[in-house]
């Protein structure tokens, strides 16, 4: 396969995290009972008529945004076909006039992916095939519900720039970050918020693209990579075997893992475009589009630089701290005076594993548990229990502290339990000033016994050494 | 070229795949009479091809309108009993068809 | 018979001074005397209208008012949505199909009070010039039943024709209320694309449908039009300006009003329609106008980009006819093969022509050459309207080539029909406003119309002008089903 390159771009569909439908006020909402959230427009009954939503084109004006799109004036086509799922038996999509064209995508370690375009379109119903194992192949008849039937997409179109599964897996997962970050997609590829359709080919390198495969809806990461392999193999195969590629739509079996050719289709499909009379142009002016910039969060790619110029690291805990949405905890923290690299461990160990506490913990107070463990008011081992309640159950780390009987002592009050402590055991003392180092655990558990603990180990041995004129 | 006439007229097989698109079944009789009265009427529509369109930009809608939009909140929709009502073949609260055979396109 | 013109009626309803119910009761008279003969319903509502009309006069009664059609009888084209009533379309496809919404015009109907006593025939999914596309038989002309009364709103025209409503309601996409008005005698107007919505009039053409009036008179016409104008959020193709007032200045004569002849639209017409034109110029003239010869060169290929346009939308708009959400199925054992079947079974022969002719204008390799072309053409036209529009108020033309040609006449020869359309059409490609008033020479055995084209929001100037049209107009022979 070695002297194979695989040539992969990926047509990602998003819905968009709207209240309503694209063209109707119906809810757009996951899993509720079949054909309870329709209307005569996204029916297609005879005689209703599509009026578009607001925050949709917002959304994806967003995603062009944040992709380095030029967000331009657009229309929508109708692309005509037939399938059950469709209750117009056309898409209502855009054509030659998207509403993004022109971006980049940039992955974690700083390869550009292109993006082709980015456009609006409605999603169709839900089918559910009936008999033979819910397979299309083998079923006897099908249902359909049309909730799902005019939810907003936006399908974001890849240069063909990829060259690895490993770097498909990465461009999702990016892609993926940067629509949850732009409030367009909750990420919910398991609901099919997310849905990815890759195209794969391979040839020679140096040679030009050869014929390329569709493999359509992957949904998750995992099956994404293993079909890729897995189609990239096939063709090798297939090549070296003298044979051709034919170009076609093939499907990811996950039990068997294979591609599996779709119904071959004697010509292909004619989908007779023609701009969309009901709907009228879609003209963003910069007001708009500014207002729209200006509401945009940091987006990942500008969080891991900000987090590595604050913390001065770099790779991947820095990209996993974005990911896993920790690094503003980190900056706030770093910013409050908290050592950076103890700010970055206590994060991406400590918060990172008890990810569902992070509403309990503010970054105040995130930031003061990191000061106390550099400053030495607490130790390692302390900081990590007070950010184990914090995350369990909120509250201030100072008072936590003390509840939990973790404060430091002040010198001379440890002076004072020393001195109660050596005048306890004066034979023991004796045998620590006469040379006898392994006494001076004893005496460190008395004083710790004393202190409840509250005293810091590595003062208390110095304690007793500069006591016992040792040095 | 783009803007030309097609130099041949509609042809039988023409008829057989537009109506194959357009998911209509015709039968021999009436792909015969189509055919024939398809070509009468693009002959006479063949009288635009004769214009001098270019640069002439197409019209789509007669009005200048932009930016209809409306706010993204929910309206109530129709009740599930009364589209299934309607419906040629309800089944478990759905939409029964028979086998589809092929993917989505 | 005298009839009482609708803007009379609701005034008397609404004074207490005549009741609905004897106003309904009257018109469900002339329809059993003649509805057998003429056919112009596919359902007529008497119940439903008694139980409206009724309510009507309870709710003057009680002191309150039901609207500026109050009690008066309309007939709506059977393409129109109404809740809880069949609406087919005049197709197999639709039968018995019931909307489980009301059109927006119908809802504002409701609102003015007026009382629908029935859907009216259609040429199937208004594809026709003549009412024989239906799939429930033809209507016939109540001025002769042996011709057709026009199409595609030829039941709608035929009612208001027939007095069995006051006014009625089409669709015009090519001519079909305008259309169907001249050949019946009455009144017919297609107003600017955009003023009245669209939602829940099943589509056609979405770029060239518009809901428009029938009515005996042009003051009538101008009222129902003034009740369903206005802007529709549920049509992003609504108009979002203030519809300008129809009925203000309807008197106000045509003094000074300069009044383009349509030269183009006057070549290869009959020579009755072309010399009622030539006299309403003329007679217009005597009352202060200024008629003079205009002309509108590019409208001599609104028939071939009509022609490519509208049956290109049309096969996207009835695409949805599959058989699986609503209407006819017809079961096979696959659903490519069920859509083909059903779809084969529920549309008659011309919708399955304009869906092939469509879906061939648009398909690959051809739709530079033809919808994309008829698109440019469209500009064209618009562009020579502006241009004429310069140097007139309104232009005129005749309505259609003839009077109304014998039922069965044309089936046979779709392009003969299409040619009904040369003068109507236009109006449609520009988005622009049009009516059509009756014209009888005396001496003739059947009315022509005259059509009087205005600029986009023109309905104002289009509408005084018509009702000049119509004073002037030589007496008609008193009408009646059937004579």
């Amino acid at each position: 396969m070695s002297e194979w390159e695989t040539v992969i771009g990926l047509e990602v569909h998003c819905e968009l995290r709207t209240a309503t439908k694209l063209f109707c006020g119906c809810r757009n909402e996951f899993g509720a009972e079949p054909n309870t959230l329709v209307c005569p427009v996204c029916l297609g009954l005879p005689g209703s008529l599509p009026v578009l939503n607001r925050q949709a084109v917002e959304l994806a004006m967003g995603i062009g945004l944040a992709l380095h799109c030029q967000v331009k004036p657009s229309v929508f086509h109708r692309k005509n076909y037939f399938y059950p799922d469709m209750p117009k038996d056309y898409q209502v999509s855009q054509y030659d006039e998207p509403i993004n064209v022109e971006g980049w995508l940039e992955l974690p370690d700083g390869f550009r992916v292109g993006i082709v375009r980015a456009h609006m379109e409605e999603d169709t119903g839900k089918i559910t095939h009936v008999g033979g194992g819910g397979r299309i192949h083998e079923a006897a008849h099908s249902l359909i519900d049309y909730n799902r039937a005019g939810v907003p997409l936006v399908e974001i179109v890849s240069a063909p720039d990829l060259r690895s599964a490993e770097g498909a897996r990465a461009y999702v997962s990016e892609l993926r970050s940067i629509l949850v970050a732009t409030g367009a997609s909750d990420g919910k590829m398991e609901e099919g918020s997310l849905r990815v359709d890759a195209n794969v080919s391979v040839r020679r390198p140096g040679e030009p693209f050869g014929t390329r495969c569709e493999i359509k809806n992957l949904n998750s990461l995992r099956s994404l990579g293993r079909a890729i392999e897995h189609e990239a193999e096939r063709q090798v195969g297939v090549l070296e075997a003298g044979g051709t590629i034919a170009q076609e739509t093939r499907h990811w079996d996950e039990a068997a893992g294979r591609t599996l050719s779709g119904r071959t289709k004697e010509q292909s499909e004619d989908y007779r475009y023609f701009q969309e009379p009901d709907l009228v142009p879609v003209a963003p002016d910069d007001d708009w589009l500014t207002g729209v910039a200006a509401r945009l969060p940091l987006l990942p790619a500008a969080r891991r630089d900000r987090l590595a110029e604050v913390t001065s690291m770099a790779g991947t805990e820095v990209a996993t701290l974005v990911e896993l949405g920790l690094d503003d905890l980190v900056v706030e923290a770093v910013g409050a005076g908290a050592e950076a690299r103890v700010a970055v461990n206590r994060a991406a160990n400590e918060v990172a594993a008890n990810l569902s506490g992070l509403g309990n913990l503010t970054s105040a107070s995130f930031a003061k548990v990191v000061r106390m463990e550099s400053t030495g008011k607490l130790t390692p081992t302390q900081a990590k229990a007070v950010l184990a309640e914090l995350l369990a159950s909120g509250g201030d780390p100072e008072e936590v502290a003390r509840d939990r009987g973790f404060e430091a002592l002040a010198e001379d009050a440890l002076a004072g339990v020393i001195d109660k402590v050596v005048a306890d055991n004066p034979s023991e003392w004796e045998r620590y000033v006469g040379g006898d180092d392994k006494v001076v655990q004893f005496f460190t558990g008395q004083v710790m016994k004393q202190t409840q603990g509250k005293a810091n180990g590595a003062a208390v041995a110095a304690a007793l050494r500069a006591r016992a004129g040792r040095s | 070229m783009a803007g030309d006439h097609p130099g041949r007229p509609i042809s039988r097989p023409d008829v057989v795949h537009v109506a194959h698109l357009a998911r209509l079944e015709l039968s021999d009789e009436e792909i015969d009479l189509f055919t024939g009265q398809l070509a009468a009427v693009l002959e006479h529509a063949a009288d635009i091809a004769a214009l001098d369109t270019d640069g002439v930009p197409p019209t789509s809608h007669p009005l200048p309108v932009r930016n209809v939009l409306r706010e993204d909140v929910v309206v109530a929709g129709l009740q599930r009993d009364e589209v299934l009502a309607q419906a040629p073949a309800p089944e478990d609260n759905r939409f029964r068809v028979p086998r589809i055979l092929g993917e989505s396109p | 018979m005298s009839r009482r013109r609708a803007l009379d009626t609701a005034a008397a309803v609404r004074a207490g001074e005549l009741s609905a119910i004897e106003v309904l009761e009257e018109h469900l008279g002339a329809i059993e005397a003649a509805e057998g003969d003429v056919h112009a319903f596919n359902l007529v509502l008497a119940d439903a209208a008694r139980a409206r009309a009724e309510e009507i006069d309870r709710q003057v009664a009680a002191g309150s008012d039901p609207g500026p059609l109050a009690g008066v009888p309309v007939a709506l084209k059977d393409n129109l949505c109404t809740r809880g009533v069949a609406t087919t379309c005049s197709s197999r496809i639709l039968e018995g199909w019931v909307p489980p919404y009301d059109a927006t015009v119908v809802e504002r109907l409701r609102r003015a009070g007026a009382v629908v006593v029935g859907k009216t025939n259609l040429d199937e999914f208004a594809m026709g010039s003549s009412t024989e596309n239906s799939a429930f038989g033809p209507t016939r002309n109540p001025l002769d039943l042996s011709l057709v009364p026009g199409g595609s709103s030829g039941g709608s025209a035929a009612a208001v024709a027939a007095g069995f409503a006051t006014l009625g309601l089409g669709s015009d996409t090519g001519g079909s209320i305008r259309q169907p008005a001249a050949l019946c005698g009455v009144v017919g107007a297609k107003p600017t694309y955009g003023l009245v919505s669209r939602y829940g009039l099943v589509a056609f053409a979405s770029s060239l449908d518009q809901i428009g009036p029938f009515a005996v008179d042009v003051p009538d016409a101008a009222a129902l039009l003034e009740v369903i104008a206005g802007h529709d959020p549920r049509d992003s193709t609504s108009l979002n300006a203030p519809a300008p007032s129809m009925l203000d200045g309807l008197s106000m004569g045509v003094d000074g009003l300069r009044v383009g002849v349509v030269s183009e639209m006057l070549e290869g017409v009959e020579p009755a329609a072309a010399a009622a034109v030539q006299d309403a110029a003329e007679a217009l003239a005597r009352v202060g106008a200024r008629p003079d010869k205009a002309s509108v060169p590019a409208a001599i290929y609104g028939l071939s980009a009509y022609y490519l346009i509208a049956p290109a939308e049309a096969s996207s708009n009835l695409a949805r006819y599959d058989g699986v959400r609503y209407g006819l199925r017809v079961d096979a054992p696959d659903v490519t093969a069920m859509f083909a079947r059903t779809r084969a079974a529920g549309f008659g022969a011309e919708v399955k022509r304009r869906i092939m002719l469509g879906t061939y204008a648009l398909s690959a390799g051809y739709y530079d050459a033809y919808y994309g072309r008829a698109q440019r053409v469209r500009t064209l036209i618009i562009r020579d309207f502006e241009e004429a529009y310069r140097s007139f108020d309104v232009l005129l033309a005749p309505t259609t080539p003839g009077p109304a040609f014998p039922l069965g006449a044309k089936v046979d020869d779709p392009l003969a029909m299409y040619m009904n359309d040369i003068c109507t059409i236009p109006s449609n490609l520009a988005g622009h406003p049009a009516i059509s008033v009756p014209w009888q020479a005396p001496g003739a055995s059947l009315p022509v119309g005259v059509q009087v084209l205005a600029p986009a929001l023109g309905e104002p100037v289009m509408f005084r002008v018509a009702a000049a049209i119509e004073a002037l107009a030589p007496p008609r022979p008193e009408q009646g089903a059937g004579r």
